[in-house]
């Protein structure tokens, strides 16, 4: 019991018998169905609707346009609100928008009987636009005469940051004798989170108040927004947060809860429910930014790094969702892994297209630099014939390393022992040697690639987390949080903390699964990685407050000092642990004592003001057949330093989750949109998600430090493992055919061009050399 | 404009009136409050929504109700033993921890359903095979996997025995 083992999930029978319950399995009969209606232009702007025939379809309740709705323009990100207005976010949308700025935006909304009526009523609604040109590229946004995708920002540019340290500007610190230059332009694609349950929501009215039940990481926000878009009193609002089918970050947003919300205002108060289709998921919720990154290093023969230099371009899409915060956090990256001596210069750009709209998603800005950052590494030790792995070991990040920017430090490292550990796990040298000078169309590689990521959002934004315990009867009790289940173990691993830290073992303890936010204890929710660590802390906090008030209790019943007294094992002690009072006859004395009745419980905040550094690398062994370019994975490891293990077996299952995530950004998934951007491929036909058949064998190893500001030593688990598959993939394609290929995925199309480019393909396809 | 059919469902005589364009889908969550079996695409693509018809897995999103109709149809709900007992089935997925968000897990436990039925042995790589119309997201696959090699494993061993195994 408690840290460290690998207990069976706290949810696993309701979800293996099927009787846990999702958002759209708790609605009730009579609601009623609620279908958005989308612009069929990317650029322009809505003159008038006709709604003649739509209004005639039987079964349609209301519909409502954009002229319609309040005049409120809303910030949909789910980070904690900031009460200083310069660090606000971004409020460019109303519930339904006139302006339109992608292909499929909110324009109108049909509530109707059924999903037949609604949908029927929602294609007869005709539309007339003023329309401009689609921009799909940045280069088109920023080009002179653009149009504006939002008055506010009339060059299209959301936000450009620059970052500078070191003794010297980077031009003067590269041209030093000496030194080699490597550069590099590297280019990720638009991808999707494909949570397998897609948004849904239903709200009605209740005693005055709008009572929203939903599938979202952030119940606590998306009551602060669901306020702020309809301009009424947050506590007006209340959410409900049944169990959810996935979010990998897109259920970090406030998508469509307001217009839910406000939806049912418009039908006096009766249920709506908001269900999106697959298609309407890929395009119009979010999508993971597509960056280039223009990289340049100046580095010794030996391999130190002098100067570096990062200007990134973010594609945010139509709407600022998260803002420049995920180029931001991805130059930030960069800047966190390697040292350099001299100078480091960093630029990012967050442009508005007329593209899906990007958002957080797993990783949040990492997998993107990493990418390109890891691909230029290798770039780098192949320019100056060095082992990749030893140019990482001899910049990477060391003990005791704070982030100017930030200061945040590393409390604790296992980094290099990850990278030694897959590099003898994978046979790394004998397998660089034997693959070095390989002929023949299918050739064999090994790449690799190392990342960083911190531990929640400290101290950019506000880390803050309360969790609560109340004492049943019979010595058991709950436990109730803010912090959300979504599928990555988080209510189990709460539930071991708590054990541990009262004396109990895991079956006296009672995680509340759902989120009530007229109950639940206040945090933010799931993103960041931050629950084990912030929300964790609040666990522990909390139990050491309840344990007090048990042995307080204790004391006096048993008219023995406080301080001679422990819990073991559901027990009452005394400190050798000998069995003194069972909890439970302690709880019934507590409830029913005539002469002192006390009912125990304990609510506790955190708020955290720390942060630590997660690291990990991943090593790949690929087979590519040149000829028609296609890498199979014929080997892959993840090994990560996330502190100590809450519960290791959940802790790999979510390793392997996350190289999966990895493995379909390397070499097949794409979401693709045409010149008026228009996207071509959004659903799971077209759209390449790995199956069972498309996925290797994923290994998932650790090195377990303990890290002094995690509440048990632990730290950031979540989203890291998604992040280094890519690059150790395409370093692996580097080693196996000498090709560098420099934007993702790694698919067939695109790998037969670079192969027939680099002259391992002849013309006629055929002959290889 | 309804229809009246007659299926078993979950081992138990039923008799509906149904809208002769709706869905098995929806037929079971909406009508028979069966909501193990979950909508994720609504086309066939990720089947979620899987069932056993007649001992067949089928996408439900993309089956007609009215095809039912005379049929033998299970679903999650229908694997619980007269007390509760989870069958072997769910007990493996739950020990190989291949469960996170739980929403692909029903119709995947169906498809092994299916599988263990045959008495079969499958190697893993036919495993990937016989799987891959199940999308799921937060597994990668691998516990998954670990879990269906174990039943269908034990289920042949079973058989061999002939002793009886499983749910069914």
């Amino acid at each position: 019991m408690g840290i460290g083992t690998s207990i069976n999930r706290v949810d696993a029978y309701e979800k293996v018998t099927g009787s846990a319950r999702y958002t759209d399995d708790l609605r009730p009969k009579n609601c009623l169905v609620a279908k958005v209606v989308r612009s069929t232009i990317a650029n322009g702007l809505v003159k008038s609707f006709d709604l003649s025939q739509a209004l005639q379809v039987p079964g349609v309740v209301k519909i409502v346009t954009c002229f319609d709705v309040p005049d409120i323009q809303f910030p949909t990100p789910g980070h904690p609100w900031s009460v200083e207005e310069a660090h606000q976010d971004v409020a460019d949308r109303k519930l339904l928008n006139r302006r339109v700025r992608i292909y499929g935006d909110d324009i109108a909304a049909v509530v109707a009987e059924d999903e037949v009526a609604a949908a029927r009523a929602a294609r007869l609604i005709q539309v007339e636009y003023e329309e401009y040109p689609a921009i799909t590229t940045v280069e088109q946004a920023m080009a002179p005469g653009a149009t504006p995708i939002h008055a506010e920002k009339p060059d299209n540019v959301l936000a450009h940051t620059s970052f500078r340290q070191g003794a010297l500007p980077f031009d003067q610190a590269a041209a030093q004798p000496g030194l080699k230059l490597v550069e590099g332009v590297y280019q990720t694609q638009t991808v999707q989170h494909c949570h397998i349950e897609a948004p849904v929501s239903w709200a009605y009215q209740e005693k005055g108040r709008i009572v929203v039940v939903t599938s979202t990481q952030i119940p606590h926000i998306v009551r602060r927004v669901v306020g702020q878009a309809l301009g009424i009193p947050w506590g007006r609002v209340r959410v409900i947060k049944p169990y959810i089918g996935g979010g990998f970050g897109n259920k970090q947003e406030v998508l469509y809860e307001p217009l839910n919300a406000f939806l049912t205002l418009q039908v006096g108060g009766r249920p709506v429910k908001l269900e999106l289709t697959r298609e309407e998921t890929f395009t119009c919720t979010r999508v993971r930014h597509a960056i280039r990154f223009a990289l340049r290093t100046a580095v010794t023969p030996e391999g130190e790094l002098v100067a570096r230099k990062c200007v990134a371009h973010s594609n945010q899409g139509g709407y600022a969702s998260h803002g420049h915060s995920i180029v931001a956090n991805a130059v930030n990256g960069y800047r966190h892994l390697y040292r350099e001596r001299d100078a480091l210069e960093l630029d990012a750009y967050t442009v508005y297209t007329n593209l899906s709209s990007g958002g957080a998603m797993r990783g949040y800005g990492i997998p993107q630099i990493d990418f390109a950052m890891e691909a230029h590494m290798d770039d780098i030790a192949q320019a100056l014939g060095l082992d990749p792995v030893e140019l990482r070991l001899k910049n990477c990040m060391r003990l005791g390393y704070v982030d100017p920017g930030t200061g945040i430090t590393c409390h604790s490292t296992g980094l290099e022992a990850c990278i030694r550990q897959g590099q003898q796990a994978i046979g790394w040298e004998e397998k660089r040697r034997a693959y070095a000078h390989q002929t023949g169309p299918v050739r064999r590689g090994v790449g690799m690639a190392i990342f960083s990521y911190k531990t929640g959002v400290y101290p950019i934004s506000l880390e803050t987390a309360s969790a609560r315990l109340v004492l049943n009867q019979d010595g058991s009790c709950q436990l109730q949080l803010g912090a959300t289940e979504i599928g990555q173990g988080a209510d189990t691993v709460f539930t071991q903390m708590a054990a541990q830290t009262i004396g109990v073992p895991e079956e006296l303890v009672q995680i509340v699964s759902f989120q009530d936010t007229d109950t639940a204890p206040f945090d933010t929710g799931a993103y960041a990685s931050r629950q084990t660590y912030v929300s964790g802390m609040a666990v522990k906090k909390t139990a050491e407050v309840f344990r007090s008030r048990l042995l307080e209790y204790a004391a006096w019943l048993l008219r023995r000092p406080q301080a001679e007294l422990d819990i073991q094992k559901g027990q009452v002690t005394d400190l050798e642990g000998v069995p003194l009072l069972p909890l439970e006859e302690l709880a019934m004395n507590a409830f029913y004592s005539l002469e002192r009745s006390v009912h125990i419980t304990a609510e506790e905040t955190y708020h955290c003001k720390q942060n630590t550094f997660a690291f990990g690398a991943c090593f790949a062994e690929v087979e590519v057949d040149i000829p028609v370019g296609k890498v199979q994975v014929l080997n892959i490891l993840n090994v990560h330093d996330s502190g100590v293990l809450i519960n290791p077996k959940l802790a790999e299952a979510q390793v392997h989750g996350g190289m999966s995530m990895g493995l379909g950004y390397a070499l097949s998934e794409q979401l693709l949109f045409d010149q008026n951007a228009r996207p071509l491929n959004g659903n799971f036909l077209d759209y390449k998600l790995p199956t069972a058949l498309d996925t290797p064998e994923l290994q998932a190893q650790f090195v377990q430090t303990w890290d002094p500001t995690g509440p048990y030593g632990n730290k950031a688990l979540g989203e890291p493992p998604a992040i280094p598959p890519a690059p150790a993939i395409r370093n692996a394609v580097l080693h196996a055919t000498g090709v560098a290929v420099n934007s993702l995925p790694l698919n067939p199309q695109k790998l037969v061009e670079q192969f027939m480019a680099a002259g391992l393909i002849s013309e006629g396809g055929t002959e290889h050399v | 404009m309804l229809e009246i059919i007659r299926m078993q469902v979950n081992g138990k005589p039923v008799e509906l009136a149904v809208d002769p364009r709706e869905s098995l889908l929806d037929t079971l969550r909406d009508r028979l409050g069966l909501t193990s079996v979950k909508r994720g695409c609504e086309v066939g693509e990720c089947g979620a929504c899987t069932v056993l018809v007649d001992g067949h897995a089928v996408d439900s999103c993309i089956y007609l109700t009215l095809w039912a109709d005379g049929r033998r149809v299970l679903t999650t709900e229908g694997l619980l033993g007269p007390n509760g007992e989870l069958s072997p089935i769910q007990q493996a997925f739950i020990e190989e921890a291949a469960v996170q968000c739980g929403f692909c897990t029903p119709g995947l436990i169906m498809t092994a359903v299916e599988l263990v039925g045959t008495g079969r042995r499958y190697t893993r790589q036919e495993l990937r095979k016989l799987i891959s119309g199940h999308l799921c997201r937060c597994t990668g696959y691998q516990n998954i996997l670990n879990a269906m090699e174990r039943i269908v494993e034990e289920a042949y061993q079973a058989a061999q025995r002939g002793e009886p195994w499983g749910p069914l």
